[in-house]
């Protein structure tokens, strides 16, 4: 243990270090540590505020596809109702077509029976004044009885 | 060096690594190789911090920047949990301390022999490499601690109020005549405390490295009492070997802590001297 001289000159050093550390090298690295810092508080805060955006437009993609979904049902049923309806009115109108188509024929054939029945009168009485007269040839006098064969004939029709 | 000179007993071994490389007489003596050795580390390490720091960049770091950077930050953390008043000068205080205590504490790593040795053969007979071996560089650190401890209770307090707590602390009294017959009680403990601040900084710190050098000396002896191809030089050799080994890895430890303690010290006294009791 013996205490001399050296002393002041491990002061000076010391002194001298404390120093250089205090002017020059601690400032950097003060000022790298807390830019740092902020870097990272950075970062942390962008992730958070990224989790947040991503969570909410996750909610929004989710309410938006919920309501296409919503919509894209409503288009469906529409469009069946709106199939259900042609179907019944093509049905429908067939069924008119028809009928009309019906009634024409029938119309055709009540004109065709009227006219065949017509003409079958005309024979049936051309037929019964031929056998008429057949009959009445000897003793009718056609010119005498000419307005009653007429008659006749009318009243066949 | 102990092989090529005349055969040495242990005890002339030892002394002869315990002289330091001297100048001057009397009081104006200086040990050259304590203040080479601890300036050379100084300016080595603060220089690379220097060099480092001026590089160093806010993105990602590089290894060494990065380590550096985790020293750094250790001591900044300890000095702002501790110390909470307002000053630019503890956190680089305390860097400065450990760093440099640390690194001169690690040269006791060095195997004993090879700087002394390395150094005798351009002619220098006595070296010790270790600087916190020699009270000198310890007192030196703990005597600019107490310079410190002293400023900052002025700086903080006022000369008022630090002569007022130097008086009425750790025995107050609201009685006046009470408070006479305990001024001087005060006065006393104050005294003690504060001395034996840098006394216990200094002599924990030289204690501990002294103590380590000298087993670290006394291990090498082992090697020392080679005396030819036998068995008993061999054992000896080899228990030097492991002994040094088991030595030096327990001797990382004390050399970190030792530093450490010295700064955490230091931060705590001068946290103590800027606040109030």
């Amino acid at each position: 243990m013996n205490i001399n001289a050296t002393l002041l000159g491990q002061v000076i050093w010391f002194a001298l270090f404390i120093w250089f550390v205090m002017k020059v090298v601690w400032p950097y690295f003060q000022r790298i540590i807390s830019e740092r810092q902020k870097t990272i508080a950075d970062g942390l805060a962008a992730a958070e505020r990224g989790r947040v955006e991503l969570e909410s437009a996750t909610r929004r993609a989710e309410e938006t596809l919920r309501q296409s979904r919503e919509r894209a049902a409503e288009i469906i049923a529409q469009a069946e109702k709106r199939m259900a309806q042609i179907i019944e009115e093509a049905r429908s109108q067939a069924k008119e077509e028809g009928n009309r188509e019906k009634a024409a024929a029938q119309a055709e054939i009540d004109q065709q029976v009227s006219r065949a029945k017509e003409a079958l009168r005309e024979q049936v009485a051309a037929l019964a004044v031929a056998g008429a007269e057949k009959i009445l040839r000897r003793e009718v006098d056609a010119k005498a009885h000419a307005g009653l064969l007429a008659q006749l004939k009318r009243d066949f029709r | 060096m102990a092989t090529t000179s005349a055969p040495i007993t242990g005890n002339e071994y030892i002394s002869h690594h315990l002289v330091n490389l001297q100048a001057g007489s009397g009081f104006w003596t200086f040990h050259l190789d304590t203040l080479i050795v601890s300036g050379l580390i100084g300016c080595t390490v603060f220089g690379l911090m220097y060099f480092v720091g001026r590089r160093a960049t806010a993105g990602v770091p590089g290894k060494l920047q990065a380590f550096i950077e985790i020293v750094v930050g250790m001591v900044d953390r300890q000095v702002k949990d501790t110390f909470h008043g307002k000053s630019e000068l503890v956190t680089p205080l305390a860097i400065t301390v450990f760093i440099w205590i640390f690194c001169m504490n690690a040269i006791d790593l060095v195997p004993v022999d090879f700087i002394p040795g390395l150094l005798a053969l351009f002619g220098v007979h006595y070296f010790k490499a270790v600087p916190t071996t020699d009270p000198n560089a310890t007192f030196a650190m703990s005597l600019s601690v107490f310079t410190l401890i002293i400023v900052f209770n002025l700086r903080f307090k006022g000369l008022g109020g630090f002569l007022h707590e130097v008086f009425t602390a750790p025995f107050h009294s609201h009685n006046l005549l009470l408070q006479l017959v305990l001024a001087p009680v005060n006065f006393v403990l104050r005294m003690i405390e504060e001395v034996a601040k840098p006394v216990s900084l200094a002599l924990r710190l030289f204690g501990n490295m002294f103590a380590g050098e000298v087993l670290f000396i006394l291990v090498v002896l082992l090697a020392g009492a080679w005396s030819g191809p036998t068995l008993g030089s061999a054992a000896s050799f080899l228990g030097h070997v492991v002994l040094s080994l088991g030595w030096a890895i327990f001797h990382i430890l004390i050399v970190t802590l030792q530093a450490f303690v010295f700064m955490m010290l230091t931060i705590v006294y001068l946290t103590l001297a800027s606040e109030s009791h």
